[in-house]
Parts: C-alpha cells; structure tokens; sequence
C-alpha cells in the first residue's frame, strides 16, 4: 500500500478501520436502512452532504473492505412461514472444531455458523449453528444432517427453540466519531 | 404472528434480494429488469413489504468488528415469575440489538452491540446489576458462516 503525503486539500482523517467522517456519517444513515426511492444513493447523500456517486463509491470501497456485508432483504422469520427456529448447539471435539465447523456452515439451511466460548459445567456447547423450517420436524431433520456430520466428534447436542421475540432493531453502531 | 400472504411476484421479489441490492446507479431498476418489474412497481412492493413487517430490515448489513464495534451473544436463566420485568430491563438497553425467548434453562439470548469492544465488558455489568442475573457472555470465537436465506 502507498503511503500518500496527502499534499491537496482532500486530506481526510481515518480511523483505525480506515473509515473518514463521511463512511462514518454513510453507515450512520444507512443502518436503519436503505431510502426506497429510485435513486436511494443520492438520498443518502443530501443527508451527508455528498452526491450519489460519491455515496455510492464509498460504499463500493466499504463492501470490498468487508465492511458492508452485503446489502440485503431481511425478512421476519415468521412472517414468512419459518415458525421453527432453532438455534442448535453442539458439544465438539476442539482439535477438530474449526474442520467440522467450516464443513457444517457448508451445509443447506445453516444461516448462521460460529465457535462460542463454554460455560461449564452449566453449558458445554462450543459449536452454534441456526436452522429455520415451517415445522420443528424440519428443523431435526436438518439437525440430523448435521449430527451424522460431526460424528464422533460430538458428544452432545441441543435444540434452542425460540419461542418469542422480544427485541429485534438490529445492530445500531458508529456513532463514534473519527479519531484525528 | 401469522404469515404473510405473498403473491408469485413478491416470492420472486424475496427469494432475490435476500441475495443483495446490487451497488450500482439505480440498484432498483436493475433488480426490477432482472426480474421483469418496473422501477415503480418494485419499489411499491417492497415498501409494502417493509411496512407490512414481512422485512424487519432493508438496507447494508454492516460487520460490527470491521466497524470497529463490539458485539456478542449472552444468555441469562430468569426465573419465570421475574420474565416480564426482566424483558423490560434488558429491552431497554440500546446495545441490546436482538433479544429472543429460548427454550432452555438459558431462556433469554440477546446479542450486545457496542461502539467500541470495551464497552461489552461494561454493559454486561450494568446488566447484571439491574438485573441481579449472571450474564453467560458467549462472543464468536470463529465465523464460520453467515447468510440468512430463507426461500418462499
């Protein structure tokens, strides 16, 4: 990477991520979500005080950095008929859990996969992954998938229905201002 | 809650954003091409959508951590007589980004977002003070997946 000497007046501060006080004010604006309007960059932009195209080019850079995910419908589980959530959690292996963990993040219909800390001896469970189906038989028939998967590796494993939301806003982040 | 009725074009209209708006000049009418809408009526739909709570969220899924933020997943055991006011308490915390019933001995999971990894540490004190609970905090130690896709 060039190290630039910033000679002309465009000389923005970044923070340790990289980010200047505009992607800050971008994400700020946008994390509630996207104007739905036919040019939505543009709106984001008179409240930045930016055009579009500079809207949307620092985005372009924020999602080649991994910072914007990507940017997508969410739905209600619910809504659309996937009653059964099931946050399934297993008891595996540490020498084999970060093989065993790509290869069942691999399998269909696992939204979410990650490696979470114990808590023993209340809570043995190291490996979490979420399963959705209009039916909890749905959900233990994708759970069985994943349990012949991980094998011996696996010394126990439980299904954690939710059974109510009771808070869903989303992440609410950045409001931090750039350090200089 | 009840499902949504959902016509063939709101399916197709699901099934293709829940893969991403592209990031292009008039991400709308791209998508609505592609899927032989007009701008107009897309945008229609998918406002009807959002407002209707079929989405609970249209917009950038921001990465917490590349952000410079704090996030985690923590679980309490709240006695059942005490689940009411307990909900009220966590709910009210902004860091609080998800809450979700479970059925577990563990029956209340919420995931922490915070400005910067520091505070999670503060805010699950704070926690457990109003609460009078111990927090179980369960941060990813390993990403091995994420994308919500859920076809109609």
């Amino acid at each position: 990477m060039s190290v630039s000497t910033c000679p002309s007046r465009e000389c923005p501060v970044r923070d340790e991520q990289g980010l200047d006080a505009h992607d800050r004010a971008i994400v700020l604006a946008t994390q509630a979500g996207l104007p739905l309007v036919p040019d939505p960059w543009g709106a984001v932009g008179r409240e930045v005080g930016l055009n579009g195209e500079a809207v949307l080019e620092r985005m372009l850079a924020m999602a080649a950095r991994g910072v914007i995910r990507r940017i997508a419908a969410v739905p209600n589980h619910y809504r659309l008929g996937y009653v059964a959530n099931g946050m399934t959690v297993w008891d595996v292996d540490d020498a084999q859990i970060d093989r065993l963990g790509r290869e069942v993040a691999a399998i269909e219909g696992v939204s979410h996969c990650y490696r979470r800390p114990r808590h023993r001896p209340h809570w043995p469970y190291n490996l979490f992954a979420m399963l959705h189906g209009q039916s909890r038989e749905e959900v233990e028939r994708q759970a069985a998938v994943l349990r012949e998967r991980l094998g011996e590796a696996c010394r126990d494993h439980r299904i954690l229905y939710s059974s109510r939301i009771l808070k869903k806003t989303g992440l609410r982040l950045a409001r931090r201002a750039p350090q200089a | 809650m009840s499902p949504a009725v959902l016509d063939a074009v709101d399916r197709r209209l699901l099934n293709r954003l829940q893969n991403g708006l592209p990031l292009v000049i008039r991400p709308y009418a791209t998508v609505a091409e592609e899927l032989g809408l007009t701008e107009g009526e897309l945008l229609e739909r998918l406002s009807r959508l959002r407002e209707d709570g079929v989405l609970s969220r249209f917009g950038p899924m921001y990465h917490a951590e590349r952000l410079g933020g704090g996030l985690t997943l923590a679980a309490l055991a709240v006695p059942e007589a005490d689940f009411e006011r307990v909900t009220e308490t966590i709910n009210a915390f902004p860091e609080v980004a998800h809450n979700y019933r479970r059925e577990h001995v563990l029956n209340m999971w919420f995931v922490l977002a915070t400005e910067t990894p520091a505070r999670i540490a503060e805010v699950i004190e704070a926690i457990e003070t109003a609460t009078g609970l111990p927090v179980y905090n369960m941060p990813k130690e390993e990403e091995f997946h994420v994308r919500l896709h859920l076809p109609v």
